[in-house]
């Protein structure tokens, strides 16, 4: 094969590939990106559709763990402003407790609840989530975050 | 008065590393040589010193003080050093200082070599100067604190102790190749000898690579409760960009190395495997991505990071955009031959690391425009699952192809004893487990790899039998090895992604749960104490057949650092593991625990996949230098450019 039609073909098989990636990731990232709301965004961007996925962060409000039907443990999410209803059915990450940071990822269901796929929490005692950080700015002002300070015994 | 010694090793370091920049990219020689060495010597005795304060509890270092314990487990004080953003800064700056000391030793004197060491040298000053001016792990404490702040727990673990020596000497090994293609394009000479002697670096850093990311994958698989091994977090897509450009270059390297074509885009890949090694350091330690890696969130280490690959980056593309023009073209070849099946793999790999680095920088844009997005698990899986699914049914097409120009029918002929294979254990997986396709389709394209790769390699046996199996060339077994991980790693990753069991039960003791065939009954719990920990050990006896096991998961509670960890009890049988966590006691109802149950079938295959593929890499390595030794004995000047064996790819 001549040096010419070799360097063509390279050519013309990269760009079909580069195209049917191009066009893979384009339909993904449209199908899945979840959008991140804090929950007093999803009150003033009337955000919530059921069958929607998205990401739901903030502290787990005082006094709202509670057990639900077998396994399923219900808690909401605020940002002191408004609150988020979020149903889980797992075990909680070891660093789940009421008042401290929180993103729970997951699909609205009808009645507006998420259902909630994975729950993360803080990864050690010095780290909050990012989001987490930034919901709570935009709402409850920085004093409020700058505030947060992690306690050093668990409460029980 | 160690702490200071170690600071004072680190800084003669430094002015080794720069001697040996400033000579290397100059007049060379043997000076060069003996200054990488001592760069490596300097840098390593540093790191001995901290690793001594670090065993010695001195808490007079801030460094210790912030990680470190006096009840601390002796393996842990010594993992202790680089499990924390400035010890593991050093290990970065010894691995990098010691690749160039171990080239200076093997490596054949000449202006290649200089320069490698010259350019290698300009890194580690670099790399020595963030260490010293922004982040030294030698500072002092006064006074000093009588007992330091604790290892995180969860990083208290075998597996991770490993993990971060091994993920350096990957993608820190990668700046050795760097180095050596910056100084082939300064020389102008990207040849078959250039790649001749490129390619045990990158097939080292790569299978070092391949095994850090794997401790990586079980440590999080046993030790976070949640028993994923792979959660598509940005620092995770961080370790496996360089991955994926390492793949495409261990194959293009072979295309320059036999062939000398693909000569430009084999020092692209080598350049670019490292930057993305920078990239990646930059979105663990900067803070700038959410991630529950992320540790030492510092904005302004971040900066640095972000200069340092402007420059690097900037510096060896500028070099490349300067010499690959002239670079010249291998020899002509068809698309159906060794040369264009390896063009392929190297373009799915390339798009596929394209397609992470996607995923893994919107959020950062999106970020930028405000918009809070996240790009997870069903992103990747939707794009790379397909490309990959391609590239690797192409795979024993490729293997079994020749240089120049392959005969399609015979190499088909051969391979449909394979095919019926994989189109057979994919009825199987069909009746096994119905629901789903995708598993099938996972099933297919992994024994589809596994059985041509053994196909191709029976051939290559050929008539001679078992004893004919000793002769060939160990990057034949080499390949044979990795590209059989490969297939047995989809076989596994599809199995377990597709059919692993997960429930969460409510147990009152005395009471029981089913799944997949076992009876599990929940026997109370006890309080125990460890080392440096206390934790409640759930009791539960497993029975199958009429056999019974107990399993004891447990939740501790590590009093330093304030942070409970989960530990799972894991119970492996041939289909897979049986994975038992404790949760949380039910408030409302006393004495009732959550636990989690599941089943991971097939998952040692993934990471026993990944290991034969390190290990296929290491064999490949280890085969090329006992060559290279033959070659010395037996006529030592039949290979370099004065030879008869005139390089192609150098520059007109």
């Amino acid at each position: 094969m001549r040096k010419r039609s070799q360097r063509l073909w390279l050519i013309g098989s990269a760009a079909l590939l580069v195209a049917g990636a191009t066009g893979l990731a384009a339909t993904a990232l449209k199908d899945t990106v979840a959008y991140f709301y804090a929950p007093s965004d999803l009150v003033e961007k009337d955000a919530v559709r059921p069958g929607q996925s998205a990401r739901v962060g903030g502290l787990v409000e005082e006094g709202s763990v509670t057990k639900g039907e077998g396994a399923e443990i219900r808690f909401r999410i605020t940002d002191g402003a408004h609150a988020a209803q979020v149903s889980y059915n797992g075990l909680l990450p070891d660093l789940f407790e009421e008042g401290q940071g929180v993103v729970a990822e997951g699909k609205f269901d009808a009645s507006g609840q998420l259902v909630a796929q994975r729950v993360l929490a803080r990864h050690d005692e010095n780290y909050m989530p990012r989001e987490v950080y930034e919901a709570l700015k935009n709402k409850a002002g920085a004093e409020g975050a700058d505030e947060y300070q992690p306690p050093k015994e668990p409460t029980t | 008065m160690i702490a200071e010694l170690g600071h004072l090793f680190a800084f003669l370091a430094l002015a080794s590393a720069m001697s040996q920049a400033v000579l290397g990219l100059t007049t060379g020689g043997e000076t060069v040589r003996r200054l990488a060495v001592a760069s490596g010597m300097l840098t390593l005795l540093a790191f001995a010193a901290l690793i001594v304060v670090f065993v010695r509890l001195d808490f007079s270092v801030a460094l210790v003080a912030s990680h470190s314990h006096s009840l601390k487990p002796i393996l842990y004080r010594v993992a202790g050093a680089w499990g924390n953003h400035e010890g593991s800064m050093l290990l970065w700056c010894v691995i990098m200082a010691g690749y160039g000391a171990v080239g200076a030793l093997t490596m054949r004197a000449d202006a290649l070599r200089d320069k490698a060491l010259g350019v290698q040298g300009l890194l580690t000053t670099a790399s020595l100067a963030y260490l010293l001016f922004a982040s030294s792990p030698f500072l002092r404490l006064d006074p000093a604190p009588l007992d330091g702040g604790g290892l995180n727990p969860l990083l208290q673990d075998p597996a991770l102790a490993l993990h971060p020596p091994f993920l350096y000497l990957g993608y820190v090994g990668f700046s050795f190749v760097f180095s050596i293609a910056a100084a082939g394009l300064i020389l102008g000479r990207i040849d078959r000898d250039w790649a001749r002697r490129t390619r045990p670096w990158a097939l080292a850093a790569w299978s070092a690579l391949t095994i850090g990311i794997s401790l990586g994958a079980i440590w999080a698989y046993y030790e976070l409760g949640w028993g994923g091994w792979w959660f598509w977090d940005p620092v995770e897509n961080a370790s496996f960009m360089p991955w994926l450009v390492g793949a495409a270059l261990v194959h293009s390297l072979i295309v320059t190395q036999k062939r000398g074509g693909m000569a430009a885009w084999t020092a692209f890949l080598a350049v670019l495997a490292f930057c993305l090694s920078i990239l990646g350091a930059f979105l663990v330690r900067s803070g700038v991505l959410t991630s529950v890696h992320a540790f030492a969130v510092d904005p302004e280490r971040g900066l640095l990071l972000l200069i340092g690959l402007a420059a690097a980056g900037g510096g060896a593309f500028s070099l490349y955009a300067w010499r690959a023009p002239k670079l010249m073209a291998g020899p002509e070849f068809d698309p159906v031959s060794r040369e264009g099946a390896l063009i392929l793999n190297n373009l799915f790999l390339s798009v596929a690391a394209a397609l992470v680095l996607l995923g893994t920088v919107l959020p950062l844009f999106g970020q930028a425009m405000g918009v809070t997005l996240s790009i997870g698990e069903p992103y990747f899986q939707l794009t790379l699952a397909p490309m990959m699914a391609v590239l690797l049914l192409f795979l024993p097409f490729a293997q079994a192809s020749t240089w120049r120009k392959t005969e399609i029918k015979p190499l088909a002929k051969r391979l449909v004893l394979a095919a019926g294979l994989a189109f057979a254990a994919g009825l199987l997986a069909f009746f096994l487990f119905r629901q789903s396709l995708w598993l099938m389709f996972g099933i297919v394209v992994g024994a589809w790899v596994v059985a041509g790769v053994i196909t191709d390699f029976v051939r290559r046996v050929g008539a001679g039998g078992v004893g004919r199996m000793g002769k060939l060339s160990g990057s034949v077994w080499g390949m044979t090895i990795a590209h059989v991980g490969m297939g047995l790693f989809v076989i596994g990753a599809a199995t377990e992604t597709a059919a692993r069991q997960d429930q969460t039960f409510v147990l009152l003791p005395g009471e029981q749960a089913e799944m997949d065939g076992r009876t599990f009954r929940f026997d109370g719990v006890r309080e125990i104490e460890g080392p440096n920990y206390y934790a409640t050990e759930g009791r539960i006896t497993v029975t199958r057949d009429g056999k019974s096991e107990v399993m004891t998961p447990q939740k501790r509670y590590y009093p330093v650092a304030g942070t409970p960890t989960t530990e799972v009890a894991i119970r492996k049988t041939p289909g897979g593991d049986v994975y038992v966590a404790l949760g949380d006691p039910v408030r409302e109802a006393p004495g009732a625990w959550r636990i989690r149950i599941s089943h991971h079938p097939l998952i040692d295959w993934v990471f026993g996949g990944a290991g034969l593929i390190a290990l296929g890499g290491f064999m490949a390595l280890a085969a090329r230098r006992r060559k290279e030794a033959d070659v010395k004995t037996e006529a030592p000047a039949s290979s370099g450019p004065t030879g008869a064996d005139r390089p192609v790819g150098a520059v007109a």
